[in-house]
C-alpha cells in the first residue's frame, strides 16, 4: 500500500517538473518498456520518463537524487543481459527522443550525435562523404549508440576496427548530481585520467550519456570474403589461429558449426555446404592491392590448415549472400526449437577447440542442443542454447548450462562476457571472474560517481552478499572468498 | 640484464605497510620519463627488478608482460615474430619498461593511424593504494566484465595503482614500409594528406616541418608500390620515424622548451611565428617556446602540457581540469588510493 502512495506522490511530482506527454505511469504505457532485448527478465518500473532535452534530464537526476528513487537508462532496448531492466522502485529513464545527428565533420572524420541515434543511422548519414562507423553490432538496424557505449559493443570487425571504445572520442554526461561533463575531446587524447574509456562499458552505473562523438572512417574501396569449410570443429579452431599467426588481421572471422550452418541455410538459402562441420567467413578489406595480396595470403594459410574447400565471392552480390547466412544465424536457430538463450563469452583463440569440445560434453549432460556461431577472430562464442520455456524448469536449466559455460571460458582464460554485458544476467558469474577485493574496487569507482547507488543499482557489479549467496566464488590461492561473509 | 622475476607480494607489502602509516611511495623503474610530470617527494617504490614475460603466443596477438620488463627485450620478442607495439610507445632509452610506457599512456607516430597506448590495453594486475593486488580485464580482445580500470590505468602515471602485469593487444608487422618526402606549404600538406588517406592509401605516420612533409606508408607490397607510384615524391629511409618517436630529431634537441599541443586535426595553422613540428595528420603539434599556451590550446578545442624534455618540471605541466572535472578525478583518486600514498602530485598536485 505504502509503495503505492510513493508511487503516486512521485509521479506528481514528476508531472510538476515535466510535461505530461514526458512522462508514462498507466499501466498499459509501461508494459513495453518492462524487458530489453533479455526479455526472459521482467519489472514494471514506477514511471517511464521521455525527456525531450537535456534541462530536463537534469531536473529529473536532481529530483530523484533528492528523493533517492533509483534511474535506469534506456536506449533501443536491444541489450541482451537485461542492462536496461527496469526496477520496481524506481524510473525508467527513456534516451529515445534524443535521436539527432548533430553534425558530421568532414575535415576531422567526426560525427557528433545524441544517444538515441540508431548506431546504423551514423554510417548511413556518413555515406555519401565516403565514411562510416565501423562498430555493427548485430543490432545496429535498431540498437542505439548512447546504448552501444554503455556495453562498449562490438560486432563482426572488432579484430580490425576495434570495439565501441575504440571508435568514440568525447561524450557529454550527466552525473547523477546533475552535473554536467565532457570526457575525452576533439583531440587523440585528454588531460587528465581516461574516463572516456571508463565510462564506455559501465552500463549505465556512472552518469547518463547524452552526447558522443564518434570517429568515422573512410570506406574501404574492396571487401572481399572466402568461406572455408572443415570436417571437424578443431580444425577450424586451429585454422583461426593459423590465419592470424600468418600476420593477416583480417576485417572479419566468423565461425559457424554445422547445426548453425544448416539452420542458416534452411532460412535464407546461403549456399552453405550442408555437410560441412564448420565454415570460417573470412573477409579482408582495405584498398584493391592489399585486399587481392591478402586473399591470396588468407587463402593459402586456410588451405595449409586442414580447409577442404575453399569459394571467394565472386562478386558482392555473391559476398552478401555468404553473409546473409552469418547474419541471419540468430533468427536461422530460432526455428529450431521454441526459444534459444544466447550466450556470450570469450577465449584465447587458441582455447576455440577445447572450448567447443566442453560446450557439447555439457550440452549431452544437460539434454540441451547448442548451436555455435561466433566471432572467431575475437575468440568471442555465441553459443544458443535450445529450449522450450513451456516445459517446467527448462529455462533454469538453460540458464544453469549457460552459466556452466561462462565459467569454463574463466577457466581457459576467457571472459564472461565479450560484448553483451553483464546487466543481470550474468551478475552472478561475476563472482566468479572477481574476487571481493576487485568487487571492492569496482564499487569505490561507483561511489566516486554516484555515492548514493542510484543509477543501475544491482546491475554489472554484484554485492559481495549476493556473491557469498551465489556460492561459486573465485578461489584466490586456496583462500575461502569473502570470509567474512556470512553464508547462507 | 637482470634476470624474470616475480616481485609482486614484496611490493604489494611495501605498500601495506605505506598504506597504514601514511607514507607517500615514488614509483620508480627505468627513470626515463622523469620529466613528464611533476617532481615528486616519496619513498621510493622500485619496480624494476618485477620483470619478464609471462606469456606470448604470437598467434594471440597478446603480450602479458611484469611492469619492469624493458621495453627492447618486449620489442625484440615482438620483432622476432614479426610482430610489433603498434602504438610506438617513445622516449625509450634503454632503460625504459613496459610499465613506464603503459603509466604514461604515451604514443608514438602510429598513433592517430593505428591506435594509443590505451587502445591496445587488454588487461592489467595492479596493487591498490591499500596494498591490494587486484587483477582487471584480461587476455582476450573483448572483454566487457566490469568497469575497465585496465585502460584507466594508461596514462594514469601510477597514482591510481602500482602497475605489476600488463597484457596487450600486438599487431603484425606490414610487409612492406617506406616513407616519402614531400615540399609543401602547411595547407597543402594537411589538404594532400586528408585526401590519401580517404583515397585509402596506408598511411602510418606524417609529419610536418619547415615546409617538408613526411608520410610513412605500411602495406602488403603491391599496394606500397601502388601508393608510391600514385603519391609521387621522394622516397627516403624511415629513420625519421625512429627518431620522432625517440625525441631524437633535431626539433627535439634544438629546442629544449617545448609545448606539446594536442588539437582537433584538421585545425588551422596555429602560433605560426613559433617554430614547429606536426605529427598525427594535424591532431599532435610540437610548439618551441616559453610561456603558456594553455589558453590558447582551450580556444581550439585542444589541451596543451608543458614538455620540458631536458629538465625537470616544478609545477603542473598539464592542462588545468575545470573545478567539477578535478573533483571527480579525488574521488576517483581516492576509490583506488584513500591515503593518497601513490605518486601524490604526480600529474596534478592535488591528486
Amino acid at each position: 500500500m505504502n509503495s503505492v502512495i510513493n508511487k503516486n506522490n512521485f509521479v506528481q511530482s514528476l508531472l510538476k517538473i515535466l510535461p505530461s506527454q514526458c512522462v508514462l505511469h498507466e499501466a498499459e504505457d509501461l508494459a513495453p518498456y518492462e524487458c530489453d532485448g533479455l526479455s526472459v527478465y521482467r519489472a514494471t518500473p514506477m514511471a517511464v520518463v521521455l525527456p525531450d532535452n537535456i534541462e530536463q534530464i537534469k531536473t529529473v537526476l536532481t529530483l530523484c537524487h533528492t528523493e533517492n528513487i533509483p534511474v535506469v537508462a534506456r536506449g533501443a532496448g536491444t541489450g541482451l543481459s537485461g542492462g536496461a531492466l527496469p526496477l520496481d522502485n524506481g524510473i525508467l529513464l527513456s534516451l529515445a527522443r534524443f535521436n539527432q545527428i548533430l553534425d558530421i565533420d568532414t575535415e576531422n572524420r567526426t560525427a557528433r550525435v545524441q544517444p538515441g541515434v540508431r548506431n546504423l543511422a551514423i554510417s548511413e548519414a556518413a555515406s555519401t562523404h565516403g565514411l562510416y562507423y565501423a562498430p555493427d553490432p548485430s543490432s545496429q538496424i535498431a540498437c542505439s549508440i548512447g546504448g552501444n557505449v554503455a556495453e562498449n559493443s562490438g560486432g563482426v570487425h572488432c579484430l580490425k576496427y576495434g570495439l565501441t571504445v575504440h571508435n568514440i572520442i568525447k561524450l557529454q554526461i550527466i552525473t547523477m548530481q546533475g552535473e554536467e561533463l565532457t570526457l575525452g575531446g576533439d583531440t587523440l587524447d585528454s588531460p587528465g585520467y581516461d574516463l572516456l574509456a571508463l565510462m564506455t562499458g559501465s552500463e549505465g552505473l556512472l552518469g547518463i550519456i547524452t552526447e558522443i562523438t564518434v570517429k568515422l572512417l573512410p570506406k574501404p574501396a574492396a571487401a572481399r570474403v572466402m568461406m572455408a569449410s572443415f570436417n571437424d570443429v578443431a580444425t577450424a579452431g586451429q585454422a583461426v589461429s593459423e590465419v592470424i599467426a600468418s600476420g593477416i588481421v583480417p576485417a572479419g572471422l566468423e565461425l559457424m558449426d554445422n547445426a548453425a550452418i544448416r539452420a542458416a541455410d534452411d532460412f535464407v538459402q546461403a549456399g552453405y555446404p550442408r555437410d560441412a562441420a564448420a565454415i570460417l567467413l573470412c573477409e579482408v578489406d582495405g584498398n584493391e592491392h592489399e585486399v587481392a595480396d591478402e586473399l591470396e595470403q588468407a587463402k593459402a594459410v586456410l588451405k595449409a590448415s586442414g580447409a577442404v574447400e575453399i569459394s571467394i565471392a565472386g562478386d558482392e552480390q555473391e559476398r552478401l549472400k555468404f553473409w546473409a547466412g552469418r547474419k541471419a544465424a540468430f533468427p536461422a536457430v530460432g526455428r529450431l526449437a521454441p526459444d534459444y538463450y544466447c550466450m556470450d563469452g570469450t577465449i584465447p583463440r587458441h582455447q576455440i577447440a577445447t572450448v567447443l569440445t566442453r560446450i557439447h560434453e555439457l550440452s549431452d549432460e544437460y539434454g540441451l542442443d547448442v548451436v555455435n556461431v561466433f566471432h572467431a577472430g575475437d575468440g568471442n562464442l555465441h553459443p544458443l542454447i535450445l529450449y522450450d520455456a513451456n516445459i517446467d524448469g527448462e529455462l533454469e536449466r538453460t540458464e544453469e548450462l549457460g552459466g556452466r559455460i561462462l565459467e569454463v571460458c574463466v577457466e581457459l582464460g576467457g571472459s564472461i562476457t565479450g560484448e553483451h554485458g553483464v546487466g543481470m544476467e550474468k551478475i552472478n558469474q561475476m563472482c566468479v571472474q572477481y574476487n571481493s577485493n576487485e568487487l571492492t574496487q569496482f564499487h569505490a569507482i561507483k561511489y566516486a560517481f554516484d555515492p548514493d547507488g542510484l543509477l543501475n543499482p544491482g546491475k554489472a557489479i554484484p554485492t559481495l552478499h549476493r556473491c557469498a549467496e551465489f556460492g561459486a566464488m573465485h578461489v584466490h590461492h586456496g583462500q575461502l572468498p569473502h570470509p567474512h561473509i556470512e553464508r547462507f | 640484464m637482470t634476470s624474470a622475476a616475480d616481485i609482486s607480494t614484496t611490493l604489494a607489502d611495501q605498500v601495506k605497510t605505506a598504506f597504514s602509516c601514511r607514507q607517500p611511495l615514488r614509483i620508480n623503474a627505468g627513470n626515463s620519463k622523469a620529466f613528464y610530470g611533476n617532481t615528486i617527494e616519496g619513498d621510493v617504490l622500485n619496480v624494476n627488478a618485477h620483470r619478464g614475460i609471462i606469456e606470448y603466443q604470437p598467434s594471440e596477438l597478446v603480450i602479458t608482460a611484469r611492469s619492469g620488463t624493458p621495453l627492447n627485450e618486449i620489442e625484440t620478442a615482438l620483432a622476432e615474430n614479426n610482430q610489433m607495439l603498434a602504438f610506438e610507445p617513445p622516449l625509450h632509452t634503454e632503460h625504459a619498461t613496459f610499465g613506464g610506457a603503459i603509466a604514461t599512456g604515451l604514443s608514438g607516430p602510429r598513433r592517430a593511424f593505428t591506435g594509443a597506448a590505451r587502445d591496445f590495453v587488454l588487461g592489467t594486475t595492479v596493487i591498490n593504494g591499500k596494498g591490494e593486488i587486484l587483477s582487471f580485464g584480461g587476455q582476450v580482445m573483448k572483454n566487457v566484465a566490469g568497469y575497465d580500470v585496465s585502460r584507466l590505468m594508461a596514462g594514469a602515471q601510477g597514482t591510481l595503482g602500482v602497475l605489476l602485469d600488463i597484457s596487450v593487444k600486438v599487431l603484425p608487422l606490414a610487409e612492406k614500409e617506406i616513407t616519402l618526402v614531400f615540399e609543401f606549404d602547411q595547407q597543402t600538406a594537411h589538404d594532400q594528406l586528408r585526401q590519401w588517406i580517404l583515397q585509402g592509401h596506408a598511411v602510418s605516420a606524417s609529419c610536418f616541418t619547415n615546409n617538408i612533409l613526411s608520410v610513412r606508408l605500411s602495406s602488403t607490397e603491391s599496394s606500397v608500390n601502388h601508393s608510391i607510384s600514385e603519391l609521387g615524391g621522394e622516397i627516403t629511409d624511415n629513420n625519421i620515424w625512429i627518431q620522432l618517436r625517440h625525441q631524437t630529431h633535431p626539433f627535439f634537441t634544438d629546442n629544449t622548451r617545448l609545448w606539446r599541443l594536442s588539437v582537433p586535426p584538421a585545425t588551422e595553422p596555429v602560433l605560426q611565428d613559433h617554430n614547429q613540428l606536426i605529427e598525427w595528420g594535424g591532431a599532435l603539434r610540437w610548439i618551441a617556446g616559453e610561456d603558456a599556451i594553455y589558453e590558447q590550446a582551450a580556444a581550439l578545442n585542444g589541451h596543451a602540457t608543458r614538455y620540458a624534455l631536458h629538465t625537470n618540471s616544478d609545477s603542473d605541466p598539464f592542462q588545468p581540469l575545470g573545478p567539477t572535472m578535478l573533483k571527480l578525478h579525488r574521488q576517483l583518486k581516492q576509490a583506488f588510493d584513500p591515503e593518497l600514498i601513490l605518486n601524490r602530485g604526480r600529474t596534478y598536485s592535488s591528486l
